[in-house]
C-alpha cells in the first residue's frame, strides 16, 4: 500500500513540475504587467510588484488605438467563425448525403487544399486582395478564411456516422432537402460544429500572417501583429508589453476555461478521426 | 448514358429520375459556397503560385517569363540553404523531444491520481494562447540583462548568458517554445489513444506477471503507434512552418538572425521585404517538396513500427 502511494507521488511530482515549467510563463506576463518600468528592470528582480499598479494597462489605451484593434479581432473573429462553420457544414452534408455527378471528383480536388502547406496560397491571394482594393480592410483581413477544407472534411465525417433512415424517413413525410439538413440533421452533428467553432474561433483570434500582411494600419490591425508593432515601438517598457500580451490571450482562455470539456474532446477526437 | 428505350419503357423510373436531378441540383448549391471560394483563393493561387516560380514579379507586380532561373538561384542561394538548415535543426529536435515528453506525460496522466482534470487544464493552456503574446513573454524572460532566468542562474551562483542574442543558443531558446507550446496539445491526443487500449490486454499481463514498466513498453506503446504516428506527421508539418515566434523574437539586426531565420521566414521577406515575388514563390514550393518528401517518407516507414489492427 505505501509502495503505490510513494508511486502516486512520485507521478505528482514529475507532473508538478511540469505545471511549473509550463504556467510560469504566464505567472511571469501577469506580474510584470503590474509593475513599473522602473520596477520591472531592477536586478535582481522583484516577484510579486511592490504595489498592483495598473498603469501599464492604461498607457496601452492611449500607445495604440488598442480599443479598436480589440474590437476589430473579435468581429474578424466571429465573422470567420460564423461563415466559416455555416459554408461547412453546407458543403460537408452535400459531399456526405447526396449524391451527384462528379462528386468524389470535387471532394478530392477541395482535400488536395489540406495537403498543401499555407504559405504557397500567400502570394496569389495577396495579389487578390490588393486588385480588389481590400487592403486594410476587414472583408480582405477575413476572405480567404472564410473557406476551410479542413472544416468540410470534419464535419463531413460527422455526417457520414449518421443512419440513412432518418432521411429517408423525412423524404416521405414530404420534407425537401434545405428542410432534412437543416431541421434533421444539423442538430445530430452538433459536437462536430462545437469542434469546428472553438477550432476557427482560435484560429482567427489568433492569426498572425495574413492580418500581418494585409492589414497595416494601425487601426485596422487585430491583435497578433498590433503585439508586434507594440514590442516594436515600445522595446523596454516590458510591462506595457506583458499587460498587451496580457489583454491579448485573456479572452481565449477565459472560452477555455467555459468550454473546457469541448475543446479537449475536440482535440482528443481528431487523433482517433485522423 | 441511361438506355432511352429502358426509360421510355420504365415509367416510374424516369420519376425517380427527376427526383434525382432535383437531388444533384441541392447537392451543387449545398457545396457551391466552399467549392467556389476555395478554387479561387486556393486551388486557382496555387496554380498561379507555381506559374509566378517561372517568371521575375517585379515590386509593382508585372511577372515576366524567367524559365528555371528562380530555381537555379535557389539552388545557390546560401541563406536559403541555412535556412533550411535552421528549419531542420528545429523539425529535428523539437518533433521527438516534444514527442517524448507527450507520451510521458499522457501515460503519467493515466494513472490513478488525484487533481487529473487540472493537471490536464493547466498543460492544455499554452495551446490555445496567441503565439505573439507568447513570444514576447519568452523574449521578456530570455532577457539577457533583466530576464528572470538570467537572475535565477545568478542567485544560483551561475552567470548570466545573452540567449536570444548569441548565434549559438538562440534556435534552441526558439526550440524551447515550440516544445512548451506542444506538449500540452500532443498528451491530450496520445492520452484519448492510451485510454481506447482494451483492458484485456493489461489484465492478461499482469496474469502473467508483467510490471508496469513491462506494460508500458511492450502493450502501451505498441498499441498507441498509430496515435504516435499522428501526432508525429502533424508536428512534423506544423514545425517546418515555424514563423510567429521566430518573427516575433528575432529582429533583421540581431547578431543570430542568420542562425535563427527559418524557410518560412526566409519567403516572407523575400516576397513581402524585398518584393521579390517571383523568386519566393520558388521557395514556397520547394517547402512544400521537402514537406512532401519527409511525409512520404514516414508514410512509408510506418509500415514497419506502426500496428493496425
Amino acid at each position: 500500500m505505501s509502495g503505490k502511494k510513494l508511486q502516486h507521488l512520485f507521478v505528482h511530482l514529475i507532473l508538478l513540475s511540469g505545471v511549473i515549467f509550463v504556467v510560469f510563463p504566464f505567472a511571469w506576463m501577469v506580474l510584470t504587467s503590474f509593475k513599473t518600468p522602473g520596477e520591472a528592470m531592477l536586478i535582481p528582480p522583484t516577484i510579486l510588484p511592490e504595489n498592483f499598479i495598473t498603469d501599464a494597462y492604461s498607457e496601452i489605451l492611449t500607445a495604440l488605438p488598442f480599443a479598436q484593434i480589440y474590437m476589430n479581432t473579435f468581429v474578424s473573429a466571429i465573422i470567420i467563425t460564423v461563415i466559416q462553420v455555416a459554408l461547412c457544414s453546407m458543403a460537408a452534408y452535400g459531399f456526405a448525403r447526396i449524391d451527384f455527378p462528379f462528386k468524389n471528383g470535387i471532394f478530392v480536388l477541395l482535400l488536395s487544399v489540406l495537403m498543401v502547406p499555407g504559405q504557397i496560397f500567400l502570394i496569389p491571394q495577396y495579389l487578390i486582395i490588393m486588385n480588389l482594393g481590400l487592403l486594410d480592410s476587414m472583408m480582405g483581413l477575413v476572405l480567404p478564411n472564410l473557406f476551410s477544407a479542413f472544416g468540410t472534411f470534419l464535419l463531413r465525417q460527422f455526417f457520414m456516422s449518421l443512419p440513412k433512415e432518418l432521411e429517408e424517413a423525412a423524404i416521405l413525410d414530404g420534407c425537401n432537402r434545405y428542410q432534412i439538413f437543416y431541421r434533421i440533421m444539423l442538430p445530430l452533428v452538433k459536437p462536430g460544429i462545437v469542434s469546428l467553432v472553438i477550432f476557427t474561433a482560435k484560429f482567427a483570434w489568433n492569426n498572425f500572417l495574413w492580418p500581418l500582411l494585409v492589414n497595416t494600419s494601425p487601426d485596422k490591425m487585430i491583435l497578433g501583429p498590433a503585439l508586434s508593432s507594440l514590442q516594436g515601438q515600445y522595446t523596454t517598457q516590458y510591462p506595457m508589453q506583458m499587460a498587451g500580451a496580457v489583454m491579448a490571450v485573456i479572452p481565449l482562455i477565459v472560452l477555455f476555461f467555459i468550454f473546457q470539456k469541448q475543446f479537449i474532446e475536440g482535440v482528443a477526437q481528431s487523433g482517433i478521426k485522423g | 448514358m441511361a438506355d432511352k428505350k429502358a426509360v421510355v419503357a420504365n415509367v416510374p423510373k424516369k420519376k425517380a429520375t427527376s427526383r434525382e436531378k432535383k437531388d444533384w441540383i441541392a447537392g451543387y448549391i449545398f457545396i457551391a459556397p466552399v467549392t467556389i471560394g476555395l478554387i479561387i483563393f486556393y486551388i486557382w493561387p496555387f496554380i498561379q503560385n507555381i506559374w509566378f516560380s517561372f517568371n521575375d514579379v517585379n515590386t509593382f507586380n508585372v511577372a515576366t517569363w524567367c524559365g528555371i532561373d528562380n530555381y537555379k538561384r535557389l539552388t545557390g542561394d546560401t541563406e536559403v540553404f541555412n535556412a533550411f538548415k535552421n528549419t531542420l535543426k528545429y523539425v529535428i529536435i523539437t518533433t521527438p523531444v516534444g514527442l517524448f515528453f507527450s507520451i510521458l506525460l499522457a501515460a503519467l496522466m493515466n494513472a490513478k491520481i488525484k487533481g487529473k482534470s487540472i493537471y490536464r487544464t493547466l498543460y492544455f493552456l499554452p495551446s490555445v494562447t496567441m503565439s505573439a503574446a507568447v513570444a514576447m513573454v519568452w523574449k521578456w524572460m530570455y532577457n539577457d540583462q533583466m530576464g528572470i532566468i538570467n537572475s535565477l542562474l545568478r542567485a544560483l551562483g551561475g552567470e548570466g548568458h545573452n540567449w536570444m542574442t548569441d548565434p549559438k543558443t538562440a534556435l534552441y531558446c526558439i526550440m524551447v517554445i515550440g516544445i512548451w507550446g506542444g506538449v500540452g496539445y500532443n498528451m491530450i491526443i496520445l492520452l484519448a489513444g492510451i485510454q481506447g487500449i482494451s483492458t484485456s490486454y493489461y489484465e492478461a499481463a499482469s496474469i502473467d506477471g508483467a510490471g508496469p514498466f513491462a506494460q508500458f513498453f511492450k502493450i502501451t506503446i505498441p498499441m498507441l503507434t498509430p496515435t504516435i504516428f499522428f501526432v508525429l506527421i502533424t508536428g512534423l508539418i506544423g514545425a517546418f512552418q515555424v514563423f510567429d515566434t521566430v518573427y516575433m523574437m528575432i529582429g533583421a539586426a540581431n547578431p543570430a538572425f542568420e542562425k535563427t531565420q527559418t524557410v518560412v521566414m526566409m519567403f516572407y521577406r523575400a516576397a513581402f521585404s524585398y518584393g521579390e515575388k517571383g523568386y519566393a514563390a520558388a521557395i514556397s514550393l520547394f517547402i512544400f517538396a521537402v514537406i512532401m518528401i519527409v511525409t512520404v517518407i514516414q508514410l512509408i516507414g510506418q509500415k514497419k513500427w506502426v500496428n493496425y489492427d
